[in-house]
């Protein structure tokens, strides 16, 4: 492995565009992952388990306690917008486990060959993560309805958290993907992924918020792109409550432009590291 | 004309030297196999020819690419069967193959055609609904040569592609990759440990051992050089690599080998 990396992604150099070819060839892999799911389905209910457990005893059972300080609306729908971004998480930073066992068998190899940009075959990998993620954010949404939780039903809104979870699962399985790059053995993988899941998750504002937090943990929680990530979230997920100032407003710590500034900064900035690593796992 | 050659090609891994100075060519249209040991360097080899693994020194052109400096151009220009199982389990026959057409840059247009024509030609065509996880190990590589002819490559790169098969389905596999050489010219470079295989589909090989070629001509010359009457490749083997093909074998690849059989099924 001395020797320098020489291959800059090459763009399509066909009568399309580089850039047509780039989008479709991401698409094409999203794409046959999506289809994946469509033949077997059973993966998207069994990871409906965790987040309606975390709804249903723990939000339940801190709801009543108001052990946390939620500003004026209750802590149920204070930490949906948290679950969602951890189960995005939870599906997201174990992507790399995926990545490892297609390159034992052989899948990694064969799309190297192909003359696709590096960067599409990450990128094309890390959309289907956030197609995963989607159906995470449908079961929110059907728990929320069942306990009450409100929420902001306009279009846009909505259309908001779709970017966002993508965004978020998109960063977090190209972080993933470097992990698996750098460590190589799946034995290896799921100790490192076990090791970072639940900081990422507690030293975010995803179950409480930054305020309660110790001063070293809230620096911390800075640094952490879920932090962005479930902020985006509970802004674009909760109902205006009507008082005013307050609502969802009262409780996200940074505001819109920044979080989504940071996650797509973010993103290009593991992507532009997946794209050089991803070809070294095969090597 | 050439479409593949090499010059003085080394692969280093730390100290281990596993291909050593390779210098081969390869001319339009011909089969040419890599005969080894497992560990013997062939895989390294095909690796680099297909720019998965740059070489630590020396260099080599396929299709009039080098491999380094070109390897867009190069990866455009072939076709590659890796060892292990690559196709999509989990995705039917004709899903494997749309989502290469697509990373090809098969024109949009001519793609539901393309992935007819390369299911039919090789014997898929009844098959191609049905996820690849319900293919026999015969069913599953033609579906893999299918994949990586798809764009029409110069050079179809097979690396064992007959690994864990029976002997009905490796000759099957054999007989595909032999029209779309006659009927589409496409020049063959695959790997093998079995004897028998390279003496009846190869035109000219190269025979590996600990990363060096140590002959290179076709399997009739080979046999002829040794003087001996009625000589086998087998015999060419021992006389030119001072071993038989199994002793160098690893435990690794021997357990590699068994999980990729026991895949095929």
């Amino acid at each position: 492995m001395t020797s320098s990396n020489p291959e800059r992604s090459p763009g399509g150099s066909g009568n399309s565009p580089a850039i047509w070819a780039f989008a479709s060839k991401t698409l094409a892999i999203a794409g046959a992952e999506g289809r994946k799911l469509g033949h077997d389905p059973t993966e998207l209910l069994t990871r409906a388990v965790q987040p309606a457990l975390w709804m249903l005893v723990f939000g339940e059972v801190f709801t009543r306690t108001h052990a946390i300080p939620t500003g004026d609306i209750p802590y149920r729908d204070f930490m949906a917008p948290g679950i969602l971004a951890q189960s995005v998480l939870f599906i997201a930073i174990f992507y790399g486990i995926a990545v490892i066992w297609e390159r034992d068998l052989g899948i990694v190899h064969k799309m190297l060959v192909s003359p696709t940009p590096r960067t599409a075959l990450v990128l094309g990998k890390a959309l289907s993560a956030g197609l995963r993620a989607l159906s995470q954010a449908v079961i929110i949404y059907v728990l929320a309805l069942v306990l009450g939780v409100g929420m902001n039903w306009s279009p846009l809104a909505l259309a908001g958290v779709l970017c966002v979870v993508l965004l978020g699962a998109a960063f977090f399985s190209t972080f993933s993907l470097i992990i698996a790059c750098i460590v190589r053995t799946r034995e290896r993988f799921m100790g490192v992924g076990q090791l970072l899941t639940m900081p990422l998750f507690f030293a975010s504002n995803a179950i409480y918020p930054l305020s309660v937090m110790p001063r070293w943990l809230r620096v911390v929680a800075h640094f952490n792109p879920l932090s962005y990530q479930v902020d985006a979230l509970r802004r674009l997920m909760l109902a205006p409550t009507g008082s005013g100032a307050a609502g969802p407003g009262a409780v996200a710590e940074f505001g819109l432009p920044t979080d989504f500034a940071v996650l797509v900064l973010a993103l290009v900035g593991v992507l532009i590291v997946g794209a050089r690593l991803y070809p070294r796992i095969v090597r | 004309m050439n479409v593949l050659a090499t010059s003085s090609l080394t692969r280093r891994f730390g100290a281990k030297v596993a291909v050593d100075a390779v210098s081969i060519a390869v001319e339009a249209g011909e089969s040419f196999a890599l005969l080894g040991s497992n560990g013997a360097g062939k895989t390294t080899l095909i690796k680099m020819l297909t720019t998965l693994l740059p070489p630590t020194s020396g260099s080599a052109s396929v299709a009039g690419f080098d491999v380094v400096r070109q390897s867009a151009k190069v990866r455009r220009a072939i076709g590659y069967v890796p060892q292990a199982i690559s196709a999509d389990g989990t995705l039917t026959g004709a899903e494997n193959l749309r989502l290469f057409a697509r990373l090809y840059d098969v024109p949009r247009r001519a793609q539901a055609a393309t992935v007819q024509a390369a299911l039919t030609f090789m014997g898929l065509q009844e098959v191609g609904d049905r996820l690849v996880n319900m293919y026999s190990g015969g069913m599953v590589r033609r579906l893999e040569i299918a994949q990586a002819m798809l764009h029409r490559p110069q050079v179809l790169f097979l690396d064992e592609p007959t690994t864990g098969l029976d002997p009905i389905a490796r000759t099957t596999v054999w007989e595909h990759v032999s029209r779309l050489r006659s009927e589409a010219g496409m020049t063959v470079f695959f790997t093998t440990h079995l004897m028998e295989e390279a003496d009846r589909w190869c035109t000219r090989l190269a025979i590996m051992n600990a990363g060096r070629v140590v002959i290179t001509g076709t399997p009739i010359d080979l046999k002829q050089s040794l003087g001996i009457a009625a000589a086998s490749l087998n015999d060419v083997f021992t006389r030119y690599a001072g071993t038989t093909i199994q002793n160098g074998e690893r435990y690794g690849d021997i357990l590699q080998s068994r999980a990729v059989a026991r895949r095929l099924g």
